[in-house]
């Protein structure tokens, strides 16, 4: 088990270091931050003398280097626009993008599983067809239509639901501040949490429904049957949870990639996350920020790989992760 | 789960507090949303629309625009011109910082000497010799011979406390430093003698002010106590916030959003002539095809600017024919835009090629209010007298870089005069570029004219108006003949309010509301 950590965590930061040279390499193409940072009348001198001062003008090695005695050190450089450092800016940001992908995971896991057991249950039933076209739909629109079409109807029109932002948040320690505490906060998160959730949710239903019939036409749920179990018995507690390995594992994957989703939704919704402060660091070239950001991201797939690896080696013990013989 | 409950307990009895608080009080709340919020607190960092609005919410200038380009006083309560290098300006008595600090002389004095040493400010003082001061009330600003747009640049002094900014914060930096990279004891404090005080700040999420008690301007029918600011990036979010009620006051409105806001009853919107013109320059040194002035003139003929403002920007601009927009001494009124294809075509074949020829251009997609679909517009346009066009867009970050490096034989830059004076345009988009004096920065084109560059300094230290319109309205008139430039339109203006929120009368074409004056019923 050491073991296996010992070298994910090398792996990782091999990882680290390929996604810094990759990100620091195409840095330049990203922009020039000193004209996000001095007006437009300032003159060529000024900006090259400020250029100077930031050590923008030193070669790439001398730049990377710095950049990599902080990083070792944990200091990724600081943020242009928001002048602190950028991991404290990530940070800071990290617990709404959190929250608002836990939110979005409830609805996938409330909705997809009832769902998804349902149409394959009764694969003939108008509800289940239903189901499927609905799902096909949701897996066309784009995220920020959803986000766009909910703020019209709930906002706009009905004036039910908030439009933007997180509302009134409770302070819980640190820099985490919580939406799930007050009213407000989660009227605030439901529609941003429903549109992120719109991508995965029909690719949940569909996982589901498909492990779920691949199941119910095995072996041993027939035999369960022909011995006269209750069909309840046989869907719930055999079926469900031969299906549950598979969608386990995707759903590992996929919450790490709905927090690069968040970026669109976080946009629409001005919610004050990690996305939304990524997209605003790329339009104001805050090269610290972004390269922070992408490490971070980085940094993340490789956490939820690893535990998704260990998650599935303990649910199935037929993969040997640890390369020990059992 | 008990403490909890304590917490939550706690938290709601304090919100209860604070409802019964502002019933009786009656205060008025404005919910205020911008597509982005101030960069820092220090006014002096950057010179942007963002700071300048700022500026007028914490700080007072000496002097303010009218909606009419006059100038009211602020801080200043009289000036007059001494001799042919010095205005005088008596100082209002009786300005509170909001430290509670009365201002004095010294402290404009070590703002006017803080602002000639920020790298953004420095140019717009260029030509100040010094702020002399007389007395406690009285301050004296001296230029380098005589030079007209001494109050234009008074708009641009905020008074700042100079005591507030003495010394070293915890750090050991001076308090008083400029830093453009990395956070600084001045962009996250401020003591100014504005309307507001800010009352908490998370960059990005909001910004809360609240009105000063001590403002000098008693008189103000202003009643707004508190504004709560947030940044709404996307253009749909920012109108749906406003007509869902979430928010009072937005700024800007897209033109694709304006059908909405007009047929909601329960919003206003403002919309306004705006002074940032809208250009294309021919760069000469690129392409000896642009350097025949025909051709130029052939080009501008083609663009049917009108059309596309009224197809593209849905009559959200004003049809420009120069550079100057209507207001500015330099506005010409005998220059009006010239589409005529027939005319462009025979241009064309007079010229030194009538068998067309292609050309690169260069736009950027996220600056100005449709600035792509204006690029492919005109690209189009040109293709109907023989001029093939290859278009390139792209966002402002990368657009700059490529802008200067003059990447394409047509660029597009819009342009705002930073002194609500004509000169500005040519200084910085008609004279000869110059590495030295730093003229003609942003000359892409590398247009060249004598008189232009002449008249343009001349008309630098002529303070009588009259004389000086005339020399202004000359250079405007020999860069239309020579087709220095192509003239698109001057973007219009929109913000949209709640009704009940009078944000008519607190508006204006600089684009900094006077957020101290808004009255909300």
């Amino acid at each position: 088990m050491l073991q296996f950590l010992f070298k994910r965590f090398l792996q990782a930061v091999v990882v680290m270091l390929i996604i810094s040279l990759l990100s620091f390499s195409i840095k330049d193409k990203l922009g020039d931050p000193l004209r996000e940072m001095t007006g437009m009348s300032v003159s060529v001198e000024e900006r090259e003398k400020l250029r100077e001062q930031m050590g923008l003008n030193d070669p790439f090695l001398v730049q990377y280097g710095r950049f990599l005695k902080g990083a070792v050190q944990g200091d990724l450089g600081t943020s242009y626009f928001h002048k602190l450092p950028a991991m404290t800016v990530i940070l800071k940001k990290l617990p709404a993008t959190l929250e608002l992908t836990f939110a979005a995971s409830l609805i996938i896991i409330f909705l997809s599983i009832p769902l998804g057991v349902f149409a394959a249950i009764k694969p003939k039933h108008w509800f289940s067809k239903v189901i499927m076209a609905v799902s096909v739909i949701g897996i066309s629109v784009p995220v920020f239509l959803t986000a766009l079409a909910l703020i019209y109807i709930f906002s706009v029109k009905l004036g039910w639901m908030p439009s933007f932002g997180r509302g009134e948040v409770v302070h819980v320690f640190g820099y985490w501040k919580t939406n799930f505490l007050t009213t407000d906060g989660i009227m605030h998160i439901i529609m941003p949490a429903i549109a992120l959730s719109s991508i995965m949710l029909p690719l949940f239903i569909r996982l589901v429904r498909a492990e779920m019939l691949e199941e119910l036409s095995s072996e041993y749920v027939k035999f369960a049957r022909a011995k006269g179990l209750s069909p309840m018995k046989v869907y719930f507690k055999h079926a469900l949870k031969n299906t549950m390995l598979p969608v386990i594992t995707v759903g590992g994957v996929q919450i790490g990639i709905m927090v690069a989703y968040t970026i669109l939704t976080e946009s629409v919704f001005q919610w004050p996350g990690m996305g939304f402060m990524f997209l605003e660091a790329v339009n104001r070239s805050d090269i610290p920020l972004i390269v922070a950001y992408i490490m971070f991201v980085g940094f993340l797939f490789v956490v939820v790989n690893t535990i998704v690896d260990l998650l599935y080696g303990f649910i199935n013990p037929t993969v040997n992760l640890f390369g020990k013989s059992k | 789960m008990k403490k909890q409950l304590g917490f939550l307990g706690k938290t709601s009895a304090l919100l209860l507090a604070a409802s019964l608080l502002t019933f009786s009080a009656n205060a008025k709340t404005l919910k205020l949303a911008y597509d982005a919020d101030p960069v820092s607190l220090d006014i002096h960092e950057q010179l942007s629309g963002g700071m300048l609005q700022l500026s007028h919410m914490t700080h007072d200038p000496l002097v303010r625009w009218t909606k009419s380009f006059k100038f009211e006083p602020r801080l200043a309560t009289k000036w007059e011109r001494i001799d042919d290098s010095t205005v005088r300006f008596t100082l209002r008595e009786g300005v509170k910082f909001h430290s509670g600090r009365t201002m004095t002389a010294a402290d404009v004095k070590w703002t006017f000497d803080r602002l000639k040493s920020s790298p953004d400010f420095k140019a717009i003082f260029a030509n100040f010799k010094e702020l002399k001061v007389v007395d406690d009330k009285t301050i004296e600003l001296i230029t380098d011979g005589p030079y007209p747009l001494v109050m234009h640049t008074a708009t641009y002094i905020f008074p700042m406390d100079s005591k507030f900014y003495e010394g070293k914060d915890e750090n050991g930096k001076d308090k008083a430093e400029i830093v453009k990279a990395g956070a600084s004891f001045a962009s996250t404090h401020t003591s100014g003698t504005g309307p507001y005080t800010i009352e908490s700040r998370e960059q990005g999420v909001k910004v809360v002010f609240k009105r000063f008690k001590d403002h000098w301007d008693k008189d103000t029918a202003g009643n707004v106590d508190e504004i709560i600011m947030t940044p709404i990036k996307d253009n749909q979010t920012r109108v749906a916030a406003l007509l869902s009620g979430d928010v009072d006051f937005i700024a800007p409105v897209a033109p694709n959003e304006f059908g909405q806001v007009e047929s909601n009853s329960k919003v206003n919107l403002i919309t306004m002539a705006g002074t940032r013109v809208i250009t294309f320059q021919l760069n000469q040194e690129r392409r000896k095809e642009l350097k025949d002035v025909k051709v130029r003139q052939a080009i501008v003929y083609a663009i049917n600017n009108a059309g596309i403002v009224k197809k593209i920007m849905r009559g959200f601009a004003t049809t420009a024919g120069q550079m100057s927009p209507d207001g500015y001494l330099g506005y010409n009124k005998d220059l009006t835009p010239r589409f005529d294809l027939a005319k462009a075509k025979k241009l064309m074949s007079g010229s030194g090629f009538p068998d067309g020829f292609t050309l690169t251009m260069m736009a950027p997609n996220n600056r100005y209010v449709n600035d792509e679909k204006i690029a492919q517009a005109v690209a189009a346009m040109l293709s109907k007298i023989n001029i093939k066009i290859d278009l390139k867009t792209m966002p402002k970050a990368q657009y700059w870089p490529e802008y200067d490096k003059r990447a394409a034989d047509i660029m597009m830059i819009g342009w705002h005069s930073d002194t609500e004076d004509s000169a500005n345009f040519y200084e910085f988009l008609a004279m000869t570029p110059n590495k030295e004096s730093g003229m003609g920065a942003y000359n892409s084109g590398n247009y060249s004219n004598k008189f232009v560059d002449e008249t343009t300094v001349k008309a630098n230290k002529e303070t009588d108006n009259a004389k000086r319109a005339e020399m202004l309205q000359a250079i405007e008139k020999q860069i239309y003949d020579d087709a220095g430039f192509v003239p698109l339109h001057w973007q219009n203006l929109a913000w949209a309010a709640r009704k009940g929120v009078d944000a008519e009368s607190i508006v204006n074409a600089m684009n900094f509301p006077y957020l101290g004056d808004l009255v909300i019923k």
